[in-house]
């Protein structure tokens, strides 16, 4: 029987693997062969066409000393930062709530949870026009008689990336909330009625019990958040347009730049060759504490 | 940050009450409920706020795109329209301008329907096919590519722009619906395959093995098999095509030209046009329009949304 199966197996198979071409396409051609293209093209003076022309690391030279590309990264740390605590803080906070058995809770979950649905030009456009100094939230405060109320965020570089980030997270909390919910609600019955047997009050349960054994969904947000933050460019582009100047720049948006408006394509593969190296950083040690870590528990 | 600390011990004494009077009297049948608690304020309370806050920019969009901009220079942008006008609805949808061209939204609108549905078509197509290779006819190698796969979805999509360029170019595809459409169901494989993989893998072997024995082979177990079992896990993923792919803006301005844009890059060029007098209704309501499809999609799948989310967060 297992000869006469053989053949038919092998036959099987090529179906198979036929079937996971355009996987081995993708993951083999587009993944690794354009992941080592661009890597290998940011050490060449590109300008206008990729050339083989090899400088050495004078992109990542020019780059480093780019005033544009040390905004972006200061940019990007502000809103990263601020946007993992905020989201992470908020959308646990939100999820605790809608999980005390209230009525509603449905509804009120679809209303944290639409923006997500909406593209980042929707959002950056919506809340550019409720920024507006002239006729938003400035200026509807001082008609109300506050006459020196100053709120202008995306006309003020100093503080433009902050007004990114309100809308940012208006985005994307709902989103932490709902992988909050699904969590609190994966967390056994019993745990909170011993808790409440041995009298711990609600706060304490949540820090020192519930959070902890949340682990796993608080990283898996950290991951998500993360890499998010690391592709912000719709987001700037609609709502600032990396102004006022240059002062709400994001790495994406530079190498966006570099590449299709300044043809300066060797700075545009350098850019984006350290945006993979932060990628890398930040996305190994998480794969290792998660799979390298369990296989060696297990 | 206090108010919520307030609210835990708020609701914890409320609910040490409760716990008390329950033990004193006997746990017979429901316990009485009072309305009005001080923890219910505060928590509905805070719950209310923080929905309006966020309702707030869909009111401030829905309500300028309603009005005149006579009444928008004059008037505060959380006002109800005095007089409700249609015409910037129309205009944004017909008439607005990018560039030269004055045909409004509606080309944008249709160029992305025309991008929706074959790549949302063609990646589904693939992706669950491939998912059920990965998960019923595992062969050498498959997990390895599987894993760059996967791995891959991390790379920032900028790493990768430039070489897809080329490589459309090289088969003349650059610039073309065509192009996208590939472009697309490229990047919408890794958390398809990932969708599918782990649905199938979840069907009980018993019905694939029956199938086996019965003759069956690849196509025959997955059209008559598989496929019909799981029709949800198709939503899931159409679900989360339609909105993604609707959503894209990076995409469509590198791999397209200008009269074949998606919609919301021909928004962004309406609203952020430099030229001529900005006027906010009719940009609102452009806005609106472009956000309408994924939020219709949402709110008519509802549930099977959040799973979607959910399924593209959980890795592995």
């Amino acid at each position: 029987m297992a000869v006469a199966k053989r053949p038919f197996r092998w036959h099987r198979n090529l179906s198979a693997k036929v079937a996971a071409i355009p996987m081995i396409a993708t993951a083999g051609i587009v993944f690794v062969g354009g992941t080592a293209w661009t890597v290998l093209y940011s050490f060449t003076s590109s300008k206008l066409l990729p050339k083989e022309k090899f400088v050495g690391l004078a992109q990542y030279e020019r780059l480093w000393s780019s005033n544009k590309w040390l905004i972006s990264i200061e940019n990007l740390a502000i809103y990263g930062a601020l946007s993992l605590v905020f989201a992470m803080v908020v959308g646990f906070l939100l999820a605790a709530l809608l999980d005390r058995k209230i009525r509603f809770e449905d509804t009120f979950r679809t209303i944290f949870l639409y923006p997500f649905a909406l593209s980042f030009i929707v959002t950056g456009l919506a809340w550019q026009w409720i920024l507006n100094p002239d006729f938003g939230v400035q200026n509807v405060v001082r008609s109300m008689g506050f006459e020196n109320f100053n709120f202008d965020p995306l006309y003020n570089p100093d503080i433009v990336i902050y007004g990114v980030l309100i809308a940012g997270l208006w985005h994307e909390t709902g989103l932490i909330m709902c992988l909050m919910l699904a969590g609190l609600r994966g967390i056994d019955e019993d745990i909170w009625k011993a808790s409440r047997v041995d009298g711990i009050p609600v706060w304490k349960t949540y820090v020192f019990i519930v959070i902890p054994m949340m682990r796993g969904i608080f990283i898996t947000a950290l991951v998500l958040i993360a890499s998010g933050i690391i592709k912000v460019y719709d987001l700037i582009v609609a709502q600032t347009g990396g102004g006022p100047g240059i002062a709400s720049e994001v790495p994406a948006k530079y190498v966006y730049d570099a590449m299709f408006l300044s043809q300066n394509l060797g700075q545009g593969f350098a850019a984006s060759t350290m945006m993979l190296l932060s990628v890398v950083i930040v996305v190994v040690p998480w794969a290792y504490l998660e799979f390298g870590g369990k296989s060696r528990r297990g | 940050m206090d108010k919520v600390a307030d609210l835990n011990n708020n609701s914890l004494s409320a609910q040490g009450d409760a716990g008390d009077r329950s033990v004193s009297e006997g746990p017979r049948g429901e316990k009485p409920k009072r309305v009005l608690t001080r923890r219910n304020i505060i928590l509905y309370g805070t719950l209310i706020v923080v929905a309006l806050y966020y309702l707030l920019p869909l009111y401030v969009m829905v309500v300028t795109s309603l009005k005149g901009m006579p009444e928008i220079r004059l008037g505060n942008i959380f006002s109800p329209p005095v007089e409700v006008t249609f015409a910037p609805w129309v205009k944004a949808w017909s008439e607005a301008c990018t560039g030269l061209n004055c045909e409004g939204l509606s080309r944008g609108f249709w160029n992305s329907v025309r991008i929706l549905v074959p790549s949302v078509v063609l990646s589904i197509a693939i992706a669950s096919v491939n998912g059920y290779a990965l998960a019923n006819w595992r062969f050498k190698g498959a997990e390895l590519f599987f894993t760059i796969l996967i791995v891959g979805a991390f790379i920032p999509y900028q790493v990768m722009i430039y070489p897809i360029v080329i490589m459309l170019r090289e088969i003349g595809l650059y610039g073309s619906l065509t192009g996208l459409v590939l472009v697309h169901t490229v990047f919408g494989m890794p958390i398809l395959t990932l969708l599918f993989r782990n649905y199938f893998a979840s069907v009980p072997e018993e019905l694939f093995k029956a199938a086996r024995v019965d003759g069956a082979g690849f196509w025959a177990i997955y059209f008559r098999i598989m496929l019909p079992m799981s029709l949800p896990i198709f939503v899931v993923a159409i679900i989360l095509q339609v909105t993604g792919i609707w959503n894209d803006f990076l995409f469509g301005v590198i791999y397209t030209k200008p009269d074949l844009y998606p919609m919301t890059v021909q928004l962004n060029n309406i609203v952020n046009s430099t030229q001529g007098v900005k006027e906010y209704n009719v940009n609102m309501a452009a806005t609106i329009l472009t956000g309408l499809v994924p939020l219709c999609v949402y709110f008519v799948s509802g549930k099977l949304f959040v799973r979607g989310i959910a399924a593209g967060a959980v890795k592995g």
